[in-house]
């Protein structure tokens, strides 16, 4: 309700909602995932497997409408992703719009087809902050899992550009098994280029990942050490004055208890992919769930009355043992995507925790990750994506 | 005696520290918020909502007055309020230990 007290819904014909709507929050983060291409091929990606499958990609004007709509819903953080996002050639545009509504807006990038003229022209247009990922600390290991030759140097050159333009940077770095020993020089890199954030991120299982997970997990060993040498760098740079951060996000298939997964499923978090499907969070397409279409329906009746957002808000859909479980308001169960990988059952508890009678399934990777076989990787591009989609 | 001295000397500080000009860390975007009713900080992927003492403050930091200068506009736009010297100079330690603002 606005100030005027002009109720402007009761203007618009309000479809019957799907199911009876569940208590939800404001979508404040919009995840805006403009297209699936992209130049590299990381065998980490979080797309969908079947994204070779996926439709034709929103307008500008149809990414527009999105903007206008969640704003007013109260998104405030808005992500431009994908695949690449620079390889849509209106993000300028997107940018352009989305200063004027308001957001604070962060590009997450690969820095692949970035150069000085878009920096300078995004900054101009309003965007507020970049974030580059890496794949690794050197050149060689970066391009390994990069799949291309070029990348590494690309990405340092954009990363120094990035600051030149004075733009908050956070630099992303996935680290699995192949990385995480170099964590060291991971972080000296990220000193030498002035990033605000460092985000070491252990990669999580979804999507190309999890088809990769055995050769991508780090055993606990490796693990520990990362953390206590990085450990050790926040307090070296605490001594420098140094006001840069590092966060480093362990994999929750070394927890006893799952995360609180999107601070609950449609509570804060709203993705629309390239064909304009509206997800509770990146990696719901995977589900049997039917999902709504921005094409199709007003961002309001999707977060709000779609059954798809509805399906496991709250925790009346619960099974036990979380139904009865005392910790369910903390982590809501878990994550309904890793539930569904890993039980065929996206309302059982998400395996990671010990009171899952899954719980196997996890303990059985961390001992694959003590002695991994030596199998190739899957790469994330067209082609194998396509075999995944026909072997649906 | 020595409480007072102390006291003195504290206000001396505080009356130095005064003439400070804060300014934004550049990360960090204020703005009015209609869905949320307040004054916001908006950061690489996060927001911090303000309660309206600190939005007000905030919402005075400009790069170019100074922290009397924000104390003065405050005290005219509260009258009620009575003094906010002390309350401001203590909230700008904590947005400046929390990176939010700097003293330029």
């Amino acid at each position: 309700m606005n100030r005027t007290g002009f109720d402007s819904s009761s203007l618009a014909p309000v479809s019957e909602p799907d199911v009876a709507p569940k208590p939800a929050g404001q979508p404040l983060w919009l995840l805006a995932e403009l297209t699936y291409k992209c130049p590299l091929q990381c065998p980490y990606c979080s797309n969908p497997l079947d994204f070779s499958a996926s439709g034709q990609e929103l307008s500008t004007e149809q990414w527009v409408k999105v903007l206008r709509e969640a704003r007013e819903m109260g998104a405030a953080q808005l992500g431009f992703s994908g695949g690449e996002p620079l390889s849509r050639p209106d993000l300028n545009e997107l940018i352009q719009e989305a200063r004027q509504l308001g957001y604070y807006s962060n590009l997450i990038t690969s820095g692949i087809g970035l150069n000085d003229h878009k920096l300078e022209q995004f900054r101009a247009s309003g965007l507020d902050h970049i974030q580059v990922s890496f794949q690794a600390s050197d050149e060689e290991v970066n391009n390994m899992l990069a799949g291309s030759a070029k990348a590494f140097r690309q990405k340092l050159k954009m990363a120094r550009a990035v600051k030149a333009n004075g733009y908050p940077m956070v630099l992303n770095f996935v680290t699995h098994r192949h990385n995480i020993d170099r964590i060291d020089r991971i972080i000296e890199l990220c000193i030498e280029l002035g990033a605000d954030y460092v985000e070491l991120a252990t990669c999580q299982y979804y999507g190309w990942a999890l088809e990769n997970r055995e050769q991508l997990m780090p055993s606990r060993a490796q693990l520990e050490r990362a953390e206590r040498i990085t450990n050790e760098y926040r307090a070296r740079l605490e001594a420098a004055g140094n006001p840069m951060k590092l966060i480093f996000v362990t994999p929750d298939y070394y927890e006893e208890r799952p995360k609180g997964c999107m601070n609950g499923w449609g509570q804060i978090f709203l993705t629309v992919t390239p064909d304009g499907t509206a997800l509770p969070c990146h990696s719901a397409r995977q589900l049997p769930v039917q999902f709504p279409n921005v094409k199709d329906r007003s961002l309001e009746d999707i977060w709000y009355r779609s059954f798809g957002f509805n399906k496991y808000r709250g925790n009346d859909w619960m099974k036990e043992p979380c139904s009865s479980c005392d910790e369910k308001d903390k982590d809501f169960g878990g994550c309904r995507c890793q539930a569904y990988m890993l039980t065929g059952d996206a309302a059982n508890a998400d395996p990671v925790c010990s009171k899952s009678q899954h719980h196997g399934k996890i303990l059985q990777a961390r001992a694959e990750a003590e002695a991994p076989r030596d199998i190739p990787m899957t790469f994330r591009n067209e082609r194998n994506s396509r075999v995944f989609c026909r072997s649906e | 005696m020595n409480d007072l001295l102390t006291h003195e000397l504290g206000l001396k500080a505080l009356l130095v520290e005064a003439q400070r000009v804060p300014a934004f860390n550049p990360m960090f975007r204020l703005q009015w918020e209609k869905a949320q009713d307040s004054y916001v900080l908006l950061y690489p992927e996060g927001m911090i909502k303000l309660n309206p003492s600190a939005g007000e403050i905030l919402a005075r930091v400009d790069g170019k007055q100074s922290e009397a200068e924000i104390t003065d506009a405050l005290q005219q736009a509260f009258p009620e309020a009575g003094s906010l010297a002390g309350d401001v100079h203590e909230f700008m330690e904590v947005a400046c230990e929390q990176n939010w603002i700097r003293f330029v």
